[in-house]
């Protein structure tokens, strides 16, 4: 239909063109890239053939951030210096960090908006900073592996990750100069690359356990279309806690102190963590444990001793899975299959339990370890107008109710959890004094009835109400929640049409300001190779632009617009057209926008027009026999 | 400015203005409505078709949501026949209805004392729901049988659906704190 021409400008302009897209599992332990290569989407290894990046940097004093393999290397002789697991840090305020202080030994600083800082040799370094330098790590691989420069990514995140995470996320995304086409859920993710729109359909759980990262989705397939039905999950909970369990019982068993330093514990879970995944093939596995003194201590761990050391752990994914079946109204039986993703469901307990609780035996055909990337980069193929005949559809949820804090400290919840998203509500606030002319509004996420057990997602002021009698102000606030699960909040005062002046600051997230000025430092973003990339930018977007409008106008333009309509738009075309080929992308950034407006009327009559097409064959009629 | 759809939920998806919905159907249209105006169907469009796909995608779940859902269709159906809802004063005076109530969530209450907080808590969940759905097969028969002026008779038993609800939300944020604590 004539409407789909618009969404891929990619296939008009150079329809032979691949489009080079990849899709991104930043992972808590490891990280990926993948993509699509004839028609395959695989995993892109390095240059020596290895494909999972270890998700750690190390800075120094003197040389530039080390990541992957080679930063692991100084964990135990550097670790305040070695940042691992940083993905457990994204969107977290100070106080969250100090909870999961015990867990990460690393030097703490308030940062200036709320958001932790982590001091190292090479200065102060933000957790979004350290998740870029991941990104860009696997942006030149990929680049390199691709032979040109990528033009859209999807990165993945964990489904139960609030807005502060996911936005967290993006914008280490964008500091890494990655242009993101779409933040997918994990689990949603692995259920494409599972294939399972092939053919199969129903509902299907996807339980997800990675490093330090729990999800479980309830998801219904039905043609191609890929229906989360509910989420729920913890964002504190993996493998990594297994690893500590078993590194807290070899301590024991060794005899070191708890307080031992930093190296050492290093040292005593990556025992831990060689420990568990022996244990996954073997039924017993001997280990050697190495003492300040230079003394050892050896033994050894059977599968049923660890298996009681982590069953706390798993029966705590129980409790989600219950509650994501609860949410989607489906009982455990109407499940028809079970996708295990994480390298942590490798872990045999893990697999019992989940068969036992879905009374299916779980999935496990594909890598746990690569399935979240491979799904991401089908998903990346599709976004970036390579497989335009492809119908496939996901349609996600938000994963935590979103809120307001009303008198005493309570929370209104205003969105739901487990909503479709895009997804927009508006509540109306009134004054309660005369002649206020501000108000102060709390946005949280989370469950929980009092404000303090939610997570703070941003305060904002509204100002320029218009002084009226207490309770005479209408102020309409919408949230409006976009496909990537991101927030956006406006407001409105009803009665006399003014638009007040709102500042969203997030809570523990950076500021617009601060992402621009840390592009801007960035080495690669150099003032001169920075406007000239602005420059193509913006003249790419003129011509997707222009030629989306030409096809549109070709199509319908006769029949939709009068001949007034027609030459306005005509003219800022034209505009647009002359202005493209100049040098200076604020110009045509502009004449963009002019084109945007003059054509805005006629886009949304040929969306509505489309609409009706697609339901054209059903007549009202047709049911009521 | 704000997407203009057809005027009513029912009327986008194609459907009868009516309390009984074909969830087949319904669903089967939600789908192929999504198919045509998703933002991912715009990854590469231009910022205002992404706004605008935004807004309609919006409004589709909207209208899906209210309509797969027996309360909000409900009361949406009345509405559109100028029904006036006083949300700030609404109340019932069925005094067994709200005994029943008052026995639900004591049993609320008392959960933290079970042996397992949890399956008790599951119980007392079951029992609303089951609650909930002999309700819909009220409304069912209200909306059936059109008898002029039941408006209020309906807007009664979407008072008492409003309860069950706010109680099913209780039952949840009770689950999500149990497992709080014992995390």
């Amino acid at each position: 239909m004539a409407l789909l021409q618009i969404s891929e400008p990619g296939e008009s302009t150079a329809p032979h063109q691949h489009q080079l897209a990849v899709g991104i599992d930043l992972g808590t332990t490891n990280s990926l890239v993948a993509s699509v290569r004839s028609g395959i989407a695989e995993t892109l290894p390095n240059a020596e053939g290895v494909h999972l990046l270890p998700s750690v940097v190390h800075y120094s004093a003197e040389n530039e951030a080390v990541v992957g393999q080679a930063a692991l290397t100084f964990a135990q002789t550097d670790p305040l210096n070695t940042i691992a697991s940083v993905k457990r840090l994204m969107g977290r305020g100070v106080d969250d960090v100090k909870q999961a202080g015990g867990y990460l030994p690393y030097e703490f600083v308030p940062g200036s908006s709320g958001m932790p800082l982590l001091h190292t040799a090479a200065g102060d370094v933000s957790p979004v900073e350290v998740s870029a330098e991941i990104l860009r790590e696997l942006r030149i691989r990929a680049e390199q592996t691709l032979g040109g420069e990528l033009q859209g990514v999807v990165v993945t995140v964990p489904a139960y990750f609030d807005d502060a995470q996911r936005q967290a996320t993006k914008d280490a995304a964008r500091l890494a100069g990655l242009n993101v086409l779409r933040l997918l859920n994990e689990p949603t993710a692995a259920a494409v690359a599972y294939g399972l729109d092939k053919g199969s359909e129903g509902v299907i759980a996807v339980y997800d356990l990675g490093g330090g990262t729990f999800d479980i989705s309830i998801l219904r397939l039905n043609k191609g279309v890929f229906e989360v039905l509910s989420t729920a999950g913890d964002t504190a909970l993996g493998g990594d806690d297994m690893d500590r369990l078993v590194a807290d019982w070899l301590m024991q068993q060794a005899g070191i102190d708890a307080a031992a330093d930093h190296g050492r514990q290093r040292h005593v879970l990556q025992l831990a963590r060689a420990a568990k995944e022996a244990l996954s093939a073997e039924e017993v596995t001997d280990i050697t444990v190495s003492r300040d003194d230079g003394s050892a201590w050896s033994g050894s761990l059977s599968r049923d001793d660890f298996n009681s050391l982590i069953a706390p752990l798993v029966e705590k994914t129980l409790g989600p899975c219950r509650r994501a079946l609860r949410d989607a109204g489906i009982r455990a039986a109407g499940v028809q299959s079970v996708v295990m993703v994480g390298g942590s469901t490798r872990v045999p307990l893990v697999r019992d339990r989940i068969a036992e609780f879905f009374a299916a035996e779980p999935q496990v055909d594909l890598d746990p370890d690569k399935v979240v990337a491979i799904g991401a980069a089908i998903q990346a193929d599709i976004l970036a107008g390579n497989k335009p005949d492809d119908d496939m559809l996901l349609l996600d949820v938000i994963p935590l109710s979103l809120g307001l804090e009303t008198m005493g400290g309570l929370t209104e919840k205003v969105i739901h959890r487990n909503t479709t998203i895009p997804t927009a509500r508006a509540q109306e606030f009134t004054t309660f004094k005369d002649g206020q002319t501000a108000m102060s509004v709390h946005v949280v996420q989370g469950e929980r009835e009092l404000v303090d057990d939610c997570r703070s997602l941003a305060r904002f002021e509204l100002r320029d109400i218009p002084p009226m009698v207490a309770g005479a102000a209408r102020i309409r606030v919408t949230f409006q929640v976009d496909a990537d699960g991101l927030l956006n909040v406006t407001a409105e005062e009803q009665t006399q049409g003014v638009t007040s002046s709102i500042e969203v600051k997030p809570s523990y997230g950076l500021g617009d300001n601060e992402i621009e000025s840390m592009l801007r430092d960035s080495m690669e973003y150099a003032a001169v190779d920075r406007d000239a990339r602005r420059l193509r930018e913006e003249q790419v977007e003129a011509d997707r632009v222009l030629e989306a409008l030409q096809s549109a106008l070709a199509a319908d333009g006769d029949q939709l617009l009068d001949a007034q309509e027609r030459s306005v738009i005509d003219a800022a075309a034209a505009a647009l057209a002359e202005q493209r080929n100049g040098t200076d992308y604020r110009t045509i950034k502009q004449a963009i926008k002019v084109v945007e407006k003059a054509s805005s009327g006629y886009v949304e009559r040929r969306m509505n027009s489309s609409i009706r097409d697609a339901m054209a064959g059903h007549s009202v009629d047709e049911f009521e026999s | 400015m704000a997407a203009d759809l057809s005027t009513t939920h029912f009327e986008l998806f194609g459907l009868p203005q009516s309390f009984e919905v074909d969830t087949e159907q319904l669903d089967s249209r939600y789908r192929e409505l999504q198919r045509t105006v998703h933002p991912d169907r715009f990854a590469n469009a231009s910022d205002l078709e992404r706004r605008i796909s935004m807004q309609q995608a919006t409004q589709i779940n909207e209208g899906y949501q209210t309509l797969k859902d027996p309360l909000r269709r409900g009361r949406y159906l009345l509405e559109l026949g100028g029904y006036q809802f006083d949300d700030e004063h609404r109340t019932t005076s069925d005094a067994a209805f709200l005994m029943e109530q008052m026995e639900l969530r004591e049993l609320l209450s008392e959960v933290r004392e079970a042996e397992d907080a949890f399956a008790a808590l599951g119980k007392i969940m079951d029992r609303i729901d089951g609650d909930a759905a002999i309700l819909v097969a009220e409304l069912q028969r209200l909306f059936a049988e059109a008898v002029p002026g039941a408006s209020g008779q309906i807007a009664d038993a979407l008072t008492k659906m409003q309860f069950f609800r706010k109680l099913q939300q209780e039952a949840l944020e009770l689950e999500v704190t149990l497992e709080d604590e014992i995390g």
